[in-house]
């Protein structure tokens, strides 16, 4: 279980957060103009990475924030966290 | 003393006396003895059956490494507990254990048949034998394999021990009270860091603890006198806390770590007084010093599984520790070093020892005391065959070829009564791998060791592959300064000086004048599987060691295969000739050993399991007799039984009242979100299939949310309250989830928007009056109030008073009848609710739950999200395409409304059901076929709420049908058990079509 620094709380336990998958997939602006495969891609395709993941997280029991966060997949290292709307560090 | 209690030790108080049973016999021991070491002082070597040849099994070690010493303790009390290894249970007066997987007693056992048929149980033989034909599997196969399988009982009653949880931070966490930890702890905890030092054992020390040979000195002490001080001066260190009789279970990433510490199992039963039996610590350190220690190898040659074959430093325990001498006329015999220790300390108390030893020479220290005593060594030679069924008698010996691949010259027998082995050591690696650490392999004394990259933790002593007492101290010493940054130790300048190994020799399956196919050379003590098994294996092609363990069986027992990983990959090795550290290992996975369920669960039991929910209402439902439904984690009335009414009298009686005169029910469990801010109503487009901008201040609007991919996800009514101001209702088992789906959207997708949500579920209670005397009530409670249809129109809310308390009433309906909902500031719940009754009373008002809400609501087609839809349904699919807005551009899911897989035809779709029988009713989730002849019979969907409307006094029922839609007026069936119910597609609103009822 590894300890996530949250942007407005500091370090707390995982089992405080939740995560929320794959970060900056954008929800299209204008959906009805997409094809059914450009829609699917958005909808259901996630990279799944072993390796280092770019991810959303939320302090579900606590700040109730969300957040972003890179993660190695392959050894739970935290890289980053960084708050929704902040460009994504370069690792 | 018995005959077996030759020695007088420190740790074992003689003057007092326990008495326990073994197998229902009384036996004594004293206090300080394992059960192991007690059994063993009266003679005792055979205390089970192995699981699959039903061999006659003694005590092999002296700890957690136990594969055949497991029994069951407390038999046929709530306190039972099977699978105890006989080697850690601590004795205590009237302690009774009993043998397992033997029938009907442990000397004469009708399994150990399967001894004598084990030709015929290869590996694989369960995967093999139990395939064909299909039909067997149910009636015969699964029955015997039952019934001869499984180790021990389980226990039939509640568990009545306390179990606990507890967290804690420190600095340095030690794992391991032997040499090694006792010196990383004293390093740590002198330099001012918060420490604890753990340890399974109840007394630290390891096995230096009991090392009296005089070749091991530290500062001119022997080693175990030295430690002994070393342990009283830790005890007055401030910032150490050092737990006793607590393993480590497991050792996660960023160094969270599970700990069980045994608090009362040492205890007779009557001592225990109803306190905490065992506690889990869950433990965050800053750093983390793995000082596990190594665990003895057994060796691998025919018939090495007879009582009385115990490893040898397990006897230097027993004899040097405990004061046992496991026989009186030993062989030992070894591949190593260590050994020698035993075999002197056995000499040294006047007891018979013999060495055999695979090497041709060793030049050390310990082994020319050996031969300056005069034991008697037999050089290159090997062990080929044991006797004795119940306990070891005797062996057969013969010389090793010059490459030790064969055995050669004559058999010599030798008499013994008990056999240590010592196929040197393994380090216990588990806790570095399960923190994520990998491994290097030696090949010089063939062991896996820790390859070191986390800066968090490290390994010290015997499990870092540091077996000599020197280089155990000194490298313990530096590394630790270094882990911790510190320059200076009390141990910097002490002198150590030890026996040192020269001469190494390792054959992982000993040769034999007998063919192998028919030897017993067990490497899984356990669960039976010999090396004769990992070849086969290997000869049927399995290759991965992951596949091997599993087609064996081998390392999968109870023991984690502590004492028989390695010999398999050494065996894999040797036979498929590639080089061991290739191979990789087998995954250790937590728990290191097992874990009582009680530990894991913690106080987490009984009411203590997950949070309760009542209303401010709850203790009048109680009052009134309501029997309860748990949803979520609310307590909800379910239906009110009067005198002896059953469930289904209870809801005709409540369901008919309703519709006729009044009914009330208690809905403040449905989500409540306050949402106020500036876009409030564009949120509220964006997140609904409908249109919001335009309904009115004081207005009530029935919305219908969707996931993303266009599923249903939730529904409920939404007020506007002001300008920017509305109050949501959820379902209320979805309140949480869709407070936080909406939250995610505001935070990360609509971040311009100026919304700000407040869960309010807790903050109001709801009585919600339906029927259609519900007015008149109204008018009751409220005298003052125009309830007229023009002054106060269905969907419509209205701030109120009653007794001087503000409230909320929606006309709002959930049932199809003219109804009415009350929200008032939960404490005042129950007065309100209590009103409504006094007013109701004159129109017989009858409180109703949830079943009956159901069935109201069913009679009208209205879906129950949960229920009639599962997260595969489509607004279209329900057929509510009038609340699927066309002129908004976008809202959540409506792209996913008409992508290639939502517009099929084809897709299950809510149709009404009516049984031919009126009073027939379906069960829910029956499935529906429309054709019965042909098979494979093609399921076209089930039924999903299903009920006897007294209002139409006939059997009605809600369903997903593939194509439904189009299916009106169809005949279908619904296969049960013992019928076919011949079923009607009907439309799914049964009652007031035309909506009258809501103005009535
Ligand atoms: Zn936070």
């Amino acid at each position: 279980m590894f300890v996530i620094n949250c942007p407005y709380c500091g370090e707390r336990d995982q089992s405080e957060f939740s995560c929320g998958g794959e970060a900056h997939i954008v929800r299209p602006k204008q959906p009805t103009e997409l094809s059914d495969d450009e829609w699917a891609e958005y909808l259901f395709m996630r990279k799944n990475i072993k390796g280092v993941q770019f991810e959303r997280w939320n302090h579900a029991h606590g700040c109730r924030k969300w957040f972003n966060m890179v993660r190695d997949t392959s050894n739970d290292k935290i890289h980053a966290v960084y708050k929704m709307g902040e460009k994504p560090p370069v690792i | 003393m018995t005959k077996y209690r030759i020695n007088k030790t420190r740790f074992i108080d003689q003057t007092k006396t326990v008495s326990f049973t073994f197998d229902s016999k009384e036996y004594h021991g004293f206090e300080g003895d394992t059960l192991a070491s007690a059994l063993l002082s009266n003679g005792i070597h055979l205390v089970g059956r192995s699981f699959k040849y039903h061999r006659p099994r003694g005590i092999m070690s002296c700890g957690s490494e136990e594969p055949n010493a497991i029994c069951q303790i407390n038999d046929n009390t709530d306190f039972t507990e099977p699978n105890v290894r006989i080697t850690e249970i601590e004795l205590y007066e009237g302690l009774k254990a009993s043998s397992q997987n033997c029938w009907p007693n442990l000397n004469f056992d009708i399994g150990g048949i399967n001894n004598l048929i084990s030709p015929f149980i290869p590996a694989g033989f369960y995967y093999k034998t139990f395939m064909w034909p299909k039909s067997f599997w149910k009636k015969i196969y699964e029955p015997l394999i039952r019934l001869s399988a499984g180790l021990g009982k389980s226990p039939t009653q509640p568990d009545p021990d306390i179990y606990d949880h507890k967290h804690e931070h420190c600095d340095v966490l030690v794992i391991g009270g032997g040499i090694s930890g006792i010196i990383s702890a004293k390093i740590a905890a002198k330099n001012n860091l918060k420490t604890i030092l753990i340890d399974d054992k109840k007394i630290l020390g390891g096995s230096t603890i009991y090392q009296n040979n005089k070749n091991f000195i530290i500062d001119n002490q022997k080693s175990n006198e030295w430690l002994m001080n070393e342990i009283s001066e830790l005890e007055r260190l401030d910032n150490l806390i050092i737990k006793t009789r607590t393993s480590l279970a497991a050792f996660h990433s960023y160094n969270y770590l599970l700990a069980k510490e045994n608090i009362s199992d040492h205890l007779p039963l009557d001592k225990k007084n109803g306190g905490i039996r065992q506690r889990l610590w869950k433990i965050r350190a800053d750093k983390v010093i793995v000082a596990a220690g190594a665990i003895e190898r057994p060796l691998i040659f025919n018939n090495n599984d007879r009582p009385g074959i115990i490893l040898a430093n397990s006897v230097k325990k027993y004899l040097d520790f405990y004061g046992v001498s496991s026989g009186l006329n030993n062989i030992i015999f070894t591949n190593n070093d260590s050994a020698y220790e035993t075999a002197v300390s056995l000499f040294e108390k006047g007891i018979s020892v013999k060495i055999i030893d695979i090497r041709k020479k060793s030049s050390s220290n310990i082994v020319k005391d050996a031969e300056d005593l005069g034991i008697e060594i037999y050089w290159n030679s090997t062990v080929v065959n044991t006797f004795g069924y119940k306990k070891i008698k005797s062996i057969e010996i013969m010389n090793l070829s010059e490459d030790g691949s064969n055995v050669t010259g004559n058999k010599h027998k030798i008499q013994c009564d008990c056999l240590s082995i010592s196929g040197g050591w393994t380090p216990m690696v588990h806790m570095h791998t399960q923190s994520g650490g990998k491994l290097d392999f030696r090949e010089i004394d063939q062991v896996f060791v820790p390859s070191e990259k986390s800066e968090n933790h490290i390994n010290v002593g015997s499990c870092n592959g540091d077996f000599e007492l020197e280089e155990i101290v000194k490298n313990t010493n530096n590394k630790v300064k270094k882990f911790l940054n510190i320059n200076e130790s009390v141990f910097d300048k002490i002198s150590v000086s030890c026996s040192k190994e020269l001469e190494k020799k390792n054959i992982w399956l000993l040769p034999n004048t007998i063919s192998e196919g028919k030897t017993k050379s067990f490497i899984d003590f356990q669960n039976d599987s010999t090396a004769k098994d990992i070849k086969l294996a290997l000869r049927e092609g399995f290759k991965s060691i992951e596949h091997v363990k599993r087609y064996t069986t081998t390392g999968m027992a109870t023991d984690q295969g502590k004492l028989s990983n390695m010999h398999a990959l050494g065996i894999i090795a040797d036979t498929a000739g590639v080089k061991m550290g290739t191979l990789g290992t087998t995954t250790f996975r937590p728990p290191f050993t097992p874990l009582t369920f009680g530990a894991i669960v913690g106080r987490s039991v009984g009411k203590f399991f997950d949070v309760l929910r009542k209303t401010s209402i709850h203790e009048w439902h109680v009052q009134n007799n309501a029997k309860f439904e748990n949803v979520g984690q609310w307590k909800r009335p379910w239906y009110y039984p009067i005198n002896n009414e059953n469930l289904h009298d209870a809801v005709q009686r409540e369901s008919k009242t309703a519709r006729d005169s009044a009914g009330i029910l208690d809905a403040s469990t449905l989500g409540k979100i306050d949402i106020q801010g500036s876009d409030a109503s564009e949120f509220l487009n964006r997140v609904y299939t409908n249109a919001w901008s335009k309904l009115g201040i004081g207005k009530c609007r029935y919305g219908l949310m969707l996931n993303e991919d266009g599923m249903v996800y939730d529904d409920g009514v939404t007020t506007r309250l002001d300008e920017n101001h509305y109050l949501m209702t959820t379902t209320t088992g979805g309140a949480a989830n869709v407070l936080s789906k909406l939250e995610d959207y505001l935070q990360t997708e609509w971040r311009e928007l100026d919304v700000y949500l407040t869960s309010v579920t807790d903050h109001y209670s709801t009585a919600s009056i339906c029927g259609p005397n519900s007015k008149k009530i109204l008018k009751k409670l409220f005298p003052n109030k125009d309830f007229s249809d023009e002054a106060f129109p269905h969907m419509s809310y209205q701030d109120a008073i009653i007794d001087k308390i503000e409230c909320r009433i929606m006309r709002i309906s959930f049932t199809g009848e003219l109804s009415y909902e009350i929200n008032i500031e939960s404490k005042y719940g129950r007065s309100l609710w209590e009103n409504c009754i006094k007013a109701g009373e004159e129109y017989k008002i009858t409180p109703y739950g949830t079943e009956t809400m159901h069935l109201l609501r069913a009679e009208k087609g209205f879906i129950i999200v949960g229920q009639d839809t599962d997260g595969t349904m489509t607004p279209i699919d329900l057929q509510m395409d009038w609340i699927v807005s066309k002129k908004k551009y976008d809202f959540i899911g409506k792209r996913s409304l008409y992508r290639s897989d939502t517009i099929k035809e084809d897709r299950k779709q809510l149709v009404g059901l009516l049984t031919d029988d009126p009073n027939e009713i379906l069960e829910e989730g029956a499935q529906i076929v429309s054709e019965l002849d042909k098979k494979p019979v093609k399921m076209i969907g089930h039924v999903t709420s299903s009920y006897f409307s007294p209002n139409l006094n006939k059997s009605i029922a809600l369903a997903v049908v593939k194509g439904g839609k189009k299916m009106k007026g169809q005949k279908l069936f619904v296969p049960m058990e013992n019928k076919n119910i011949n079923v009607t597609v009907s439309d799914f609103i049964f009652l007031d079509k035309e909506n009258k009822r809501i103005n009535a």
